[in-house]
């Protein structure tokens, strides 16, 4: 990854993505010293230093890289006549088909094709209300593909920002602590290095949350000039989102999910391991790139790296694949199970329960973990698939049906739940973002992979 | 608590529910308390989706960024299918981004200073919310205007000194484009994110007049010749 990274850059370079500059003076002087020759119109792209790495080395536009790339590329798309299904949720992979349930018009569709990338991004929506993904990063693409046949590795280590804000989960940038902002608990004592590594402040912030105290950010010792000018965006998220002024009050914050390490078993060239035609690309594949912890900026260089490889892997197959497709006929058995759910009644409520099921396994399944937690989350957990059965959605309409598409992935976040627990139990050590506070050492006879696959037993690699 | 009234195919229905939370958030209170069938779309919540879009009391927020407040009137946004409550079809919308042939085309190595990032920073900040689409008064009358967002991405590219060849941009939105625009400037003063496409739009008539093509506009009124072609393509006697 990390060779193919200056030709990435270069290919985003002349797809138009707005990367940040430096003047042509200094691209000389405080460059990298790089192996690769780099052509001057690549050398004046600003690069930043990362938290964890020893010097400035990733490429940025503004405070929005992620976005920047991806709109340029969306641009692209648009240009190139590719067909975009939008509102489309993926139900089920089967080799060289996909159905999908088409919200907008409330049927099954089957989509044949030889071959198939899955770029579905991670699952840490599966703690609802203590994360920064958004809703729907439920890990469908996961478990469409375990139930394919896929193996899924590495659940367990699940990476915490520290800093969200407390009832929104909205994230409070590093530098709001580089800036020098400080960590404090009620009785106003600061209680960590607030530039520790993220795994570290994440697990002594939670630790005063264990022990039933609030803890805050304070930035009032910087004063409201130096805020606005060097965290604008902070200050406006704080007012509108907690309600605080972080100019004259303390700012709540606990540590939420951010990166889900694990994923989908692929090789290097981004094949999923035990499914013919299929790939996988970004959050949802495991190429064991990030280890137990993610570093910052490396998941933007993975999904363009990777996204390519698996792309061109994807053309190559299809193109030496002349095989007829299968007749499909589980379009209507799909239907089936799809109209029985909307026309359930019974006593459950379908938000209810994501609640309960972030709740738990924030606090069991988290950023400190132990034997008696994650075995009380396993009951815990049953517990919540018997009353999924139970949920009556209230909207028997097939069509633009948001409570149903909602189920479908809580159906997701349940099966990855329980994955994530079994993993977590398994290791028997503290490695990364995954720490138990039963064996908070790192044990090398655990230097292993803990992978899941249907129907077998699960294995270590 | 605090009172909302939300357009619902045509009705408007009022709710109570929890003050001092995101509009979004209290959407997410009703679903789960009152009415599962209440429908919207939403994603990030933090602003950075585009998807949670809708008018508040006659003007275009992302629902993640809105305080609510008593008695706000929610509906979905204008100019776009009405697909259910709140959630609407944005797909004809986004077509503009093709008609517009907003993309970087010829790219051409080149050194750019941090000069040049900046002059389009703004503009690469969109997140095809929609919200200037729905508040822009010509798409009331025609629906083919390529309308702000498609325009001011138009704008970003064709300013890119990496371009080497912006012509077939500029050809582009010539037909229901920059001279279609009233320049009210309703799209900058809702974009969450402080684009303003109304100078963007100003800018592209500059480039464009440079390329050779006038207002047809004025050119049909000032001297009263018919406006043929649609009012587009080189015009020789434009003013040159
Ligand atoms: S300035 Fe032009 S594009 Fe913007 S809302 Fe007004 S007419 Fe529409
Ligand atoms: S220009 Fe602004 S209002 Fe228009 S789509 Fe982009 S972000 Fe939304
Ligand atoms: S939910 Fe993403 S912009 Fe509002």
């Amino acid at each position: 990854m990390c060779r193919l990274a200056p030709e990435a850059i270069a290919r985003l370079e002349r797809l138009g993505v707005p990367f940040s500059r430096i003047k042509a003076s200094q691209s000389d002087a405080n460059q990298n010293p790089s192996p690769f020759t780099l052509h001057p119109s690549l050398k004046c792209i600003a690069q930043r230093r990362m938290g964890g790495a020893s010097a400035p080395r990733a490429c940025y536009a503004q405070d929005y890289t992620g976005l920047k790339i991806l709109h340029t590329l969306y641009d692209h798309a648009w240009h190139s006549g590719v067909t975009f299904l939008n509102e489309h949720l993926l139900l089920a992979l089967e080799p060289h088909r996909a159905y999908f349930w088409d919200i907008r018009q409330g049927k099954v569709v089957a989509v044949n094709a030889k071959a198939i990338v899955l770029a579905t991004g991670g699952f840490g929506a599966i703690y609802h209300g203590h994360t920064t993904n958004l809703y729907g990063a439920t890990g469908d693409g996961l478990a469409a593909a375990y139930r394919a046949g896929a193996t899924l590795s590495d659940p367990e280590f699940v990476q915490f920002h520290p800093t969200g804000l407390y009832s929104s989960n909205i994230l409070i940038s590093e530098s709001a602590r580089g800036e020098g902002g400080y960590l404090v608990n009620e009785a106003g004592e600061r209680f960590t290095d607030e530039l520790a590594p993220r795994d570290e402040v994440a697990r002594a912030i939670f630790a005063q949350m264990q022990a039933g105290g609030k803890v805050y950010l304070d930035l009032r010792h910087l004063g409201k000039e130096k805020l606005e000018a060097l965290l604008p965006q902070e200050m406006a998220l704080a007012r509108l989102h907690e309600g605080v002024d972080p100019t004259e009050a303390l700012l709540p914050i606990k540590p939420v999910v951010h990166y889900t390490m694990g994923g989908i078993e692929t090789t290097l060239k981004a094949e999923v391991k035990g499914c013919e035609g299929l790939f996988a690309a970004g959050e949802c594949a495991n190429m064991h790139i990030h280890g137990a912890n993610r570093l910052g900026g490396n998941s933007l260089l993975e999904i363009v790296v990777f996204g390519e490889i698996a792309g061109k892997a994807a053309a190559a197959y299809a193109k030496e694949y002349d095989n007829s497709v299968p007749i499909s006929d589980r379009a209507e058995a799909l239907t089936q199970r799809i109209r029985k759910i909307c026309d359930r009644k019974g006593g459950e409520n379908l938000y209810t329960l994501r609640r309960e099921l972030g709740d738990l396994l924030y606090e069991k399944a988290g950023i400190i973990r132990s034997a008696d937690g994650l075995k009380a989350a396993q009951i815990k957990l049953n517990d919540l698939k018997e009353k999924l059965q139970a949920i009556d959605l209230g909207d028997s309409s097939l069509q633009n049906n948001q409570a149903l598409v909602e189920y479908l992935e809580f159906e997701n976040a349940l099966l990855l739940a329980e994955l994530l627990i079994d993993a977590a139990l398994k290791r028997q050590e503290s490695r990364g973002a995954h720490y138990r506070e039963d064996f908070p050492e790192t044990n090398d006879l655990f230097a292993y992979h803990i992978e899941a696959k249907q129907g077998g037993a699960d294995g270590n690699a | 608590m605090v009172t909302l009234k939300i357009e619902r195919n045509g009705t408007i229905e009022h709710f109570e529910v929890s003050e001092g939370q995101t509009l979004l958030s209290a959407l997410y209170e009703i679903k789960e308390k009152y009415d599962t069938t209440l429908t919207f779309a939403a994603g990030c919540r933090a602003s950075v989706c585009g998807t949670c879009a809708v008018r508040v009391n006659d003007k275009e927020v992302l629902a993640c960024a809105h305080k609510v407040c008593d008695g706000d009137v929610v509906a979905p946004l204008r100019f776009h299918p009405l697909l259910r409550d709140l959630k609407v079809d944005k797909s004809q919308a986004l077509q503009t981004l093709q008609r517009s042939e907003a993309v970087l085309h010829h790219y051409g190595e080149a050194v750019l200073a941090p000069k040049d990032a900046h002059k389009t920073e703004r503009q690469s900040d969109c997140i095809l919310c929609d919200s200037c689409y729905s508040a822009c008064p010509v798409l009331a009358v025609d629906e083919a205007f390529l309308g702000p967002f498609a325009l001011t991405r138009a704008y970003r590219y064709a300013i890119d000194p990496r371009e080497s060849d912006n012509r077939s941009i500029i050809d582009a939105i010539q037909q229901k484009g920059v001279w279609d625009c009233t320049l009210c400037g309703e799209c900058t003063a809702v974009c969450p994110k402080g684009i303003d496409p109304k100078s963007d739009i100003l800018q592209l008539r500059t480039l464009s007049a440079q390329a050779g093509y006038s207002d047809p506009n004025f050119a049909a009124q000032s001297f009263g010749t018919p406006d043929f072609g649609g009012g587009f393509g080189f015009d020789p006697n434009g003013g040159f």
